[in-house]
């Protein structure tokens, strides 16, 4: 593995498959009376949260403090950062204080590869989200999740997801969760097809390794799995769509919709959800949708992440990419 | 003022000759000149081109001195051999009165490494409202006869309409940065696959050529001229081909990162590539490439745009768009059309100095090397290579994008009305 | 990634000079005898818990639960404990993929746990084994069972049931294989590959 984790793109599927069978390990720690291991002893991540998201700064906080690293949260609202201060500015700042690693959030594009190459600290990175690029432990959460549902816990060790068709529906354009997962359900064998309104998908996306379609029902009984992301109300007053009732009509999941799944396909949300807007209430709250399990998941996958990055003298050692790059 | 023998340059890249300079002017040109009672410049096969003049540069003054000021912008210039520099308007103050260009035009003449003449904006305070007093600004000490509010579009019709109409009055023309705003908001690179991947607002090729086509078609209906500044997309290629064999009074540039680099570069996140317009593809360079060779791009001009390094040393989207170019245009120019065979150096000279100068109406400036003729000249040792080191930069910013990247020729002399501003590779 | 270590080809070629100090007919002996002896000193070994250690431990663990159940005619609970997140060497390696922990189902707390391993050598192994064991409930009692006891201990750490002890020096390696894994039951007692290579126990 890299020593960063800054792009879905840069995992091979050795790398992809340990992270998902180390994460299957982890996730048993969550059935014990003490839900702790001692393996990151001593050492101090930082949570450097440029944009506002609970959720995945609290996943990354439990996964840390499960493995006995020493916390510190930063986030830019009221920090000197709102005064003016550059990300490089905080980050030196940051690493004086002795940290072996920052969770980074950034609204910003690009941020976490700037702060792993810049050569301004030497902690290892991980991208917790940056601008409308990357998102690479969602994507890990989201393959972990599927091949869990779709394979089976134990039967599923080892695998990659071969062969499983996976649909992504929304908001392709200003999505970092797409992104990470058409990269990551590509390297793991998974066959991807992108759904959206072509004004919600980007200039360029024919080069990805996916299908593109503008039409849902007919993508449906072909998938073995449906993300859908959110679509925020805001895109509407940007004409990438006319209405909500229009967009929800088109590309909003229902309950007749999820009918013509096949039966063992499940649904998946990043959340937060949009109710009403992409899903309705009858199909975020079905069991075939798997939103909270990828909450619980989502730190499952962390707690792998940091411990393959971080808990020896060096990244975990898998197969090393020959192809591109 | 002396005599100079430039002895054996090879002038705009034939045959070796002689050069004397007298004062300020060129006196003969030939074959074993006489050295007597002149100081001996050996030039040993180096090319002599006429002095370059750069249509398109920032020298941030007034306003951004932390940044470049008249004094180290001309060094830059000197050092990358050009005798004259057209500043562009958006300082701050905004270059739209009479009185900052003077300024300006002053500060030139005053430091004494290159003509400076100044640039003025299109509107007041380039907003792209009202027009600014063109007139005025030309009948100033600057005289200045290329108005642009370049770093933003003249987007709006009508203005630009007009601006086009005024300045036939004094023979002037207007330079538009063309980049239909509505379809660049959040823009930070080229759209196409990289910036899909990249996850970057996308800057559509189509908001260049939308601009650049409503322009060459106004300058046709109101009879007066246009020059289209760093054109950057094959497609804004077609338009300028078409619109010149309508018989269009239109003239275009591009500057040197466009003739080298590629949006590939933005995949290092690295804002020393973010520039505007944005690096395109491929496929673009190429066209670029070719339109400069066939004259359909009239001129190279830099785009020299300064930043301080806290600007560049950020992440990608709080970063300052430009690069600086005086220094390593002419080296960009030798490795992506003289070196390719794509252009002569008698090519390069009429890009680089004798159109500029004609588009600008720098009198004194592009002249032909010929006895008579004001003495503005560089020699180029166009065998040299070498990685580019910023730190030897004249200039007061290091935001290149060649840093540490082997480039081919180096500028040794520059003459500006026979007075050496560069000997040597140093500045005077 | 065990595996990998001690598979590699330097460390195969040299396994082809090592000396076996047990076959297969020896390790079932000796595994019969730890039986019996867990059965007497457990008094029936009605509260015993079975945890083997990856990789080779957990085989160990399974044949003894095995040999117990004839024994007794009860079903003994058996299962695994990895150690990995727990080594104290972990910032000395790139980190190692890691091995299943399954507690039997009704836990161990106030249960008799002997923790099975196929060699015993620093203690370390062990000393981990014992904090994840805290982590995972309050036995009554803790033992130690090994295949083979090759000394050099750095901890206060001892066996209450070994195979066979086996003075070895520290430049010798001691490779256990068990059908399960390798195809075959024995222990080689071999020379070190090199001084740099990864320890076997």
């Amino acid at each position: 593995m890299q020593r960063h984790l800054i792009s879905a793109a840069d995992l091979t599927r050795d790398d992809a498959v340990l992270i998902l069978d180390t994460a299957e390990e982890m996730a048993r720690v969550a059935d014990r009376p003490i839900k702790k291991l001692p393996t990151l002893r001593g050492r101090t991540v930082v949570n450097l949260f440029f944009e506002d998201s609970t959720r995945t700064r609290i996943s990354f906080e439990a996964a840390e403090k499960r493995l006995s690293a020493d916390v510190i949260n930063f986030s830019a609202k009221g920090s000197s950062v709102s005064k003016g201060e550059s990300l490089k500015d905080t980050a030196q700042t940051l690493e004086a204080m002795g940290v072996d690693a920052v969770v980074i959030r950034h609204g910003a594009s690009g941020a976490p590869y700037r702060l792993a190459t810049s050569g301004w600290i030497d902690a290892v990175v991980i991208n917790a989200g940056d601008g409308t690029h990357q998102h690479p432990t969602q994507a890990l959460l989201d393959a972990f999740t599927m091949r869990r549902r779709l394979t089976g816990r134990d039967a599923g060790l080892g695998q990659d997801l071969s062969g499983r068709r996976v649909t992504i529906v929304g908001d392709v354009l200003h999505s970092r969760v797409a992104r990470s997962n058409v990269d990551l359900l590509h390297t793991l064998g998974a066959e991807v097809t992108l759904v959206a309104p072509p004004t919600l998908l980007p200039v360029g996306v024919e080069s990805w390794p996916c299908e593109v379609s503008y039409d849902l029902d007919a993508t449906l009984p072909k998938s073995d799995a449906v993300m859908m992301l959110r679509v925020q109300r805001e895109r509407m007053n940007a004409a990438f769509f006319p209405t909500e009732r229009e967009y929800s009509r088109r590309y909003g999941l229902d309950g007749e919709r999820m009918a013509r799944m096949p039966e063992h396909a499940v649904v998946m949300h990043p959340g937060p959800m949009v109710r009403g807007m992409e899903i309705t209430a009858e199909v975020a709250d079905s069991p075939r949708c798997t939103v909270v399990e990828q909450v619980a998941n989502g730190v499952s996958i962390r707690m792998a992440v940091l411990y393959l990055l971080l808990g020896g003298n060096e990244p975990a050692v898998t197969h090393t990419r020959t192809e591109e790059k | 003022m002396s005599k100079i023998l430039i002895r054996g340059a090879k002038v705009l890249g034939g045959e070796p000759q002689d050069v004397l300079i007298d004062g300020e002017t060129i006196a003969q040109v030939g074959a074993g000149l006489s050295a007597e009672g002149a100081e001996v410049v050996a030039a040993d096969g180096k090319v002599l081109l006429p002095g370059l003049v750069d249509l398109h540069t920032h020298l941030r003054e007034p306003g951004r001195e932390d940044s470049e000021t008249v004094l180290t912008g001309t060094r830059a210039a000197a050092s990358g051999g050009y005798t004259a520099v057209f500043a562009m308007a958006n300082t701050f103050p905004v270059a739209d009165t009479a009185g900052v260009v003077e300024q300006v035009w002053r500060l030139g003449r005053e430091h004494g490494y290159c003509d400076v003449r100044p640039i003025g904006a299109v509107t007041v305070g380039l907003e792209g409202r009202k027009l600014a007093e063109l007139g005025a600004m030309h009948e100033s000490a600057a005289g200045v006869t290329v108005f642009s509010d370049d770093g933003k579009c003249v987007d709006d019709a009508v203005i630009m309409r007009r601006a086009l109409e005024y300045v036939k009055a004094f023979g002037g023309v207007v330079a538009q940065h063309a980049q239909e705003p509505r379809l660049t908001e959040g823009a930070q690179m080229n759209e196409g696959v990289v910036s899909a991947e990249l996850g970057l607002g996308g800057w559509p090729a189509v908001a260049e050529e939308s601009i650049i086509a409503r322009d060459v078609l106004l300058a046709e209906h109101v009879g007066s001229r246009v020059h289209i500044c760093h054109l950057s997309t094959a497609g804004s290629v077609e338009i300028v081909r078409w619109a010149k064999s309508r018989g269009i009074d239109v003239t275009a540039e591009v500057t040197p990162h466009h003739l080298l680099l590629t949006d590939e570069m933005v995949r290092t996140y690295n804002p020393v590539y973010k520039v505007n317009p944005p690096l395109r593809t491929e496929r673009d360079v190429h066209a670029l490439r070719e339109a400069l060779a066939d004259g359909t791009i009239d001129i190279v001009a830099t785009d020299h745009a300064p930043h301080p390094h806290e600007d560049k040393d950020c992440e990608w989207a709080a970063a300052a768009m430009g690069m600086v170019g005086l220094e390593t245009a002419l080296s960009v120019v030798q490795a992506t059309m003289v070196d390719t065979g794509l252009l002569d150096w008698a090519g390069v000279a009429d890009r680089m100095s004798l159109a500029p100068a004609r588009i600008g109406r720098a009198t004194g400036h592009g002249r032909p090397v010929s006895a008579g003729e004001p003495a503005n000249l560089t020699l180029v040792d166009t065998a040299y290579r070498g990685r580019v080191d910023p730190a030897g930069f004249a200039s007061r910013s290091r935001n290149t994008p060649y840093e540490g990247r082997e480039l081919p020729g180096r500028v040794t002399h520059t003459w500006l009305r026979g007075k050496a501003t560069l000997v040597d590779g140093k500045l005077t | 990634m065990d595996k990998i270590d001690k598979q590699d080809t330097p460390a195969a070629a040299r396994a082809s000079d090592a000396r076996p100090v047990l076959e297969g007919p020896d390790i079932a002996r000796v595994l019969t005898r730890i039986a019996h002896e867990i059965v007497e000193r457990a008094k029936g070994a009605d509260d015993v818990v079975l945890l083997g250690i990856p990789t080779r431990g957990v085989f160990l663990a399974q044949r003894l639960a095995a040999k117990l159940e004839q024994i007794t005619e009860r079903k003994i609970p058996v299962g695994s404990l990895d150690i990995t997140m727990y080594r104290d060497d972990l910032r000395m390696h790139p980190p190692r993929a890691l091995a299943r922990t399954e507690i039997p189902g009704d836990g161990i707390d106030g249960r008799l746990v002997v923790l099975v391993d196929d060699v015993l050598f620093s203690g370390r192994t062990i000393r981990a084994a014992l904090d994840a064991l805290n982590d995972i409930g309050r036995p009554r009692a803790v033992q130690l069972a090994v295949l083979v006891d090759r000394g050099h201990r750095e901890l206060p750490i001892r066996a209450d049931y070994v195979g066979k002890n086996l003075p070895t020096s520290l430049r010798e390696t001691v490779k256990v294989q068990l059908a399960e894994e390798d195809g075959r039951d024995t222990v080689l007692l071999g020379a070190k590959p090199d001084a740099a290579g990864e320890s076997q126990h």
